[in-house]
């Protein structure tokens, strides 16, 4: 009767259990690697865990049984021995020890230390270099060689507040989708470099096995060479501020005919709007176009609204810079300035210049003086912006 | 014996009673019971904290708070459980039971030791005052750093980060003067006959710990402090633009921070043994062996705290070097394990609650220190590292070999403190409850890790919902089943039946020849041991 009423309840467990399993997403290991490195710590892993899954059932076992057989209710008698007293007792307890001893430096040691040499030899047979560094909080990549060479932009995370808020149905790619995916070509070596403009982020997807500390104001890199096309994505994994959950790294891959297509088109892309720089532009122009890109870029930290997240992150709202003087009356950049400080950077704010183009200088700096509280009514042209550089 | 007539007498003298008593007490026993009931309030308040995160974890999506303040939730919650749960409730056992376990009257300077007490609150204080401060606009909250508080993150930090430096420097100082006071007293104090090698394992455990205390933690304070001139007097220790180097922060932290996890848990290994060999009828396996694997272990913490950032980035020779070492702690500690094993096995076993504690303390620190080892593989560590199968890696050392550790040596000398005994039944649905809900919150986030969730994100992917909502419901589980413990605790201070001065059939060493609880001054005549 009781074990009835056992299996009935177990049955209505599993009942519960079920729907749960129908639609759900359950990851019991690494995701599907797609490079030789997260090849190769996949392997790692899943040996090093079936060695620590025997030893523990091997000592589990030893417990249980002991634990069954050798209880005061079973009336056993405690034996006295507090070591090994014959030889044979000394070799059965320097077994394990040797076991171990085995397991550590030749078993895993020995395939350990190729993996490591492997996973640090970023220069061998690389074909090309790329750049990322990360900042509160997003990802900027940059092609230093090959067909696409010199193309370099900002990746930021595309999933709307409101979703975060719960006040929208979320998208399957909830917090792992961004604006500008890195493209890298299939089946070739590629070097990244790794640094940050303020404080140190991680950059990582996992299935590229590949996770490297960014640290501001020193160079770190690691490899990939992906063996497939497709979409990967993954996150930032150091602690990097209030942001740190929403900092996605995605990367397309491509195979280099597609990729060599994309990078045409990207820089052709990026040079129409380079062009926008030499025409005149109206200031209500200059101010749409800046919200955005306001939004996009500077309203991580300094806030929507442009009251800023102090101490590290100051308000725009009235601020001396972003109301102050761009230009002196020679029109040269003022030191610390508006444009200085959007162009340059100082601290942990980054210098833009690389990053915008003139255009998007331009706009957001109209925008920053003309909204947010802001109402100086001036206006900054792309061609000045272009002046500077 | 002449202690047991002495306990009327004992009222007669002149030491002040109520709150006057707690406050200028230099008493161990006293001292014991305020350092094991601040670290259990501290117990509650850290683990109030992550109840809170992971209500906010239970379903994808920001519900209940900010993420900055979810930083602030969970650096605060590390360093309240490491700073002021676990290694005051080390430290109380310390003051309760080494000078019963040595013989020695109190510990050698107990003026010194009610300093140590007392710094602990003032610092318990300023890491969870601004919470307060920011309710009234002071400051923008706690450290929201993570416990690890690595620069730069921190030099750009608020006035939280200033908080936790100098509770970090009180803390620091506390321990330390514990330490000097531990190492004094099993130095000075013993009992006549009782050699180093007749020492309680405890005592062992306790004395190593002590020694890494006094070798680590002034390098934190070093840190902290240069931390702290790089925040206010214009330094540029860790800011690469002044010359500085960001990764030094972490190199010094570690310093200290690796042997920390061993200062957290060998005093834990020190008295496990012992409640294995009282419930065994059995003396301890391998006494020399644990002993020396202890002073090994104490030894090797020291030197492999790199494997804590191998993903910052270093020469290969140092990876290996860190990769190597790391694993060799494995041996030691796989020898200590073999020992607990020996010693229950073929003893008379009976499974009151300390016992059913030990026993899974065992298991439930055996898959700690199990996937450990594979973390010690810098290429694996790449994927592991900042997840949370580290996470819950370090829950299974932390909360399953530190907390229940200390919960099995409560079970096991509360009747001795008290005079009473606790309720078993009670005791022993604590003990089931935590064990499962422990392991139902942290092997789904085994899995979470794997799958690719970072640790110290606010919100996360939806591909971790399920798993994050049988972790969080389990969590709830498992904070609530510890008010069942505070419940048993107090109820046993309070009355009940009468333990007897041995309270445990097969116990053996001196605590257990003294009537329960031991009278004010512990030893009124020197014990010997042969």
């Amino acid at each position: 009767m009781a074990r009835l009423r056992i299996t009935r309840i177990w049955q209505c467990l599993l009942g519960a259990l079920l729907p749960l399993t129908a639609h759900a997403d359950y990851a019991w290991n690494f995701p599907k690697p797609v490079t030789p490195m997260a090849l190769d710590t996949l392997q790692v892993h899943n040996k090093f865990m079936i060695i620590v899954m025997v030893i523990f059932v091997v000592v589990l076992g030893i417990m249980i049984y002991s634990i069954v057989m050798h209880r005061k209710s079973r009336d056993y008698q405690p034996a006295g021995f507090t070591g090994p007293s014959t030889r044979a007792q000394l070799f059965w307890t320097l077994v394990p020890f040797a076991i171990l001893l085995y397991i550590d430096f030749i078993l895993m040691g020995i395939p350990a230390f190729h993996s490591v040499v492997a996973m640090e030899d970023t220069r061998t047979d690389a074909d090309m270099v790329i750049k990322v560094t990360g900042s509160q909080w997003r990802w900027q990549y940059e092609y230093m060689d090959g067909p696409a060479k010199g193309i370099s932009f900002v990746s930021n995370m595309t999933t709307p507040q409101e979703q975060i808020n719960n006040q929208a149905a979320k998208n399957p790619e909830y917090l792992l989708e961004v604006d500008n995916p890195l493209v890298l070509p299939t089946d070739k070596k590629v070097r990244v470099l790794l640094t940050s403009s303020d404080v140190i982020h991680n950059w990582w997807i996992p299935a590229f096995g590949a996770a490297r500390d960014a640290i501001p104001g020193f160079l770190r890199e690691t490899w990939v060479k992906i063996e497939e096309p497709g979409t990967f994505r993954g996150q930032c994994k150091e602690l990097c501020g209030k942001g740190h959950g929403f900092m996605p790294a995605v990367v397309i891959a491509k195979n280099e005919e597609d990729f060599n297509a994309w990078a045409t088109s990207k820089k052709a892309e990026l040079q129409a709007a380079a062009a926008g720089a030499d025409k005149e532009w109206t200031k209500e122009d200059l101010i749409a176009n800046g919200k955005g890109i306001y939004e996009k870029n500077c309203a991580v930290c300094h806030q929507v609204g442009g009251q800023g997240l102090p101490p590290a992150f100051p308000a725009l709202t009235g601020s001396k810079i972003a109301t102050g003087p761009i230009l002196d009356k020679d029109n040269k950049m003022v030191k610390d300035g508006h444009l200085d400080r959007v162009m340059n950077g100082k601290g942990v704010m980054p210098a833009w210049k690389g990053i915008l183009n003139d255009t998007e200088i331009a706009s957001v700096i109209t925008y920053e003086r003309n909204a947010l509280g802001n109402s100086l009514g001036d206006m900054l042209q792309p061609a000045q912006v272009k002046a500077m550089r | 014996m002449s202690y047991s007539t002495t306990v009327d007498h004992e009222e007669h003298h002149d030491h002040p009673s109520g709150m006057l008593r707690w406050l200028t007490t230099t008493n161990h026993k006293d001292i014991g019971t305020m350092y094991l009931t601040f670290s259990l309030i501290m117990f509650m308040v850290g683990g109030a904290m992550i109840m809170a995160v992971r209500a906010e974890l239970f379903q994808p999506g920001l519900q209940l708070m900010h993420p900055e303040f979810y930083n602030q939730l969970i650096g605060v919650h590390a360093l309240v459980m490491i700073f002021a749960a676990l290694m005051p409730a080390a430290t109380g056992f310390a003051n309760w039971m080494l000078p019963l376990q040595i013989g020695a009257p109190d510990m050698a300077l107990p003026r010194l030791n009610n300093w140590g007490f007392w710094l602990l609150p003032p610092a318990a204080i300023l890491l969870t005052l601004p919470f307060t401060l920011a309710l009234f606009g002071i400051g923008d909250g706690a450290i929201a750093t993570g416990w690890t508080f690595y620069a730069p993150l921190s030099v750009q930090g608020g006035i939280g980060v200033d908080f936790a430096i100098f509770a970090v420097h009180l803390l620091g100082i506390s321990s330390v003067m514990g330490s000097i006071n531990i190492i004094v007293t099993i130095f000075n104090m013993r009992a006549p006959g009782m050699t180093l090698m007749k020492l309680p394992l405890f005592a062992w455990g306790w004395l190593i710990t002590a020694f890494l205390l006094i070798a680590t933690i002034p390098v934190l304070a070093g840190a902290v402090t240069m931390l702290l001139t790089d925040r206010h007097f214009g330094t540029h220790f860790f800011d690469a633009a002044g010359g500085g180097d960001p990764i030094l922060f972490q190199h010094l932290f570690w310093f200290f921070g690796h042997p920390e996890v061993y200062i957290l848990l060998l005093p834990v290994w020190g008295f496990i043994p012992q409640i294995l060999s009282t419930f065994a009828r059995k003396p301890i396996y391998g006494y020399k062996a644990q002993v020396y694997s202890l002073c090994a272990i104490g030894v090797l913490s020291v030197v492999v705290w790199a494997h804590h950032f191998f993903t910052a980035g270093m020469p290969v020779p140092a990876l290996l070097y860190f990769m190597y070492s790391t694993m060799a702690i494995s041996l030691p500690l796989a020898v200590l394990f073999y020992c607990w094993i020996a010693t229950i096995w073929r003893g008379s076993m009976t499974f009151e609650t300390p016992m059913l504690f030990a026993i899974g303390w065992i298991i439930l620190f055996g898959i700690g220190g199990l996937t450990g080892l594979v973390l010690a593989d810098v290429a694996a560590d790449a994927q592991y590292h900042h997840t949370y199968f580290v996470v819950a890696h370090f829950h299974y050392t932390l909360f399953a070999g530190g907390i229940m550790g200390i919960m099995a040596g409560v079970y096991y000398w509360l009747p001795k403190m008290t005079g009473h005994m606790y309720n078993e039944k009670l005791g022993k649905l604590h003990f089931w409850l935590t064990a499962i809900s422990f392991n139902l919150t942290f092997i789904p986030q085994f899995f979470l890790g794997l799958a690719g969730m970072p640790r110290r994100i606010p919100d996360y992917a939806l591909q971790f919902s399920e798993f994050n909502m049988i972790s969080s419901i389990a969590a709830f589980t498992l904070g609530l089943t510890q008010l069942l413990f505070v419940y048993n605790i107090v109820s046993c201070a309070r009355g009940g039946k009468k333990a007897t001065d041995k309270v445990w059939e097969g116990s053996n060493g001196l605590e257990w020849t003294l009537p329960s609880p031991p009278p004010y001054h512990t030893f009124n005549e020197q014990p010997v041991i042969r």
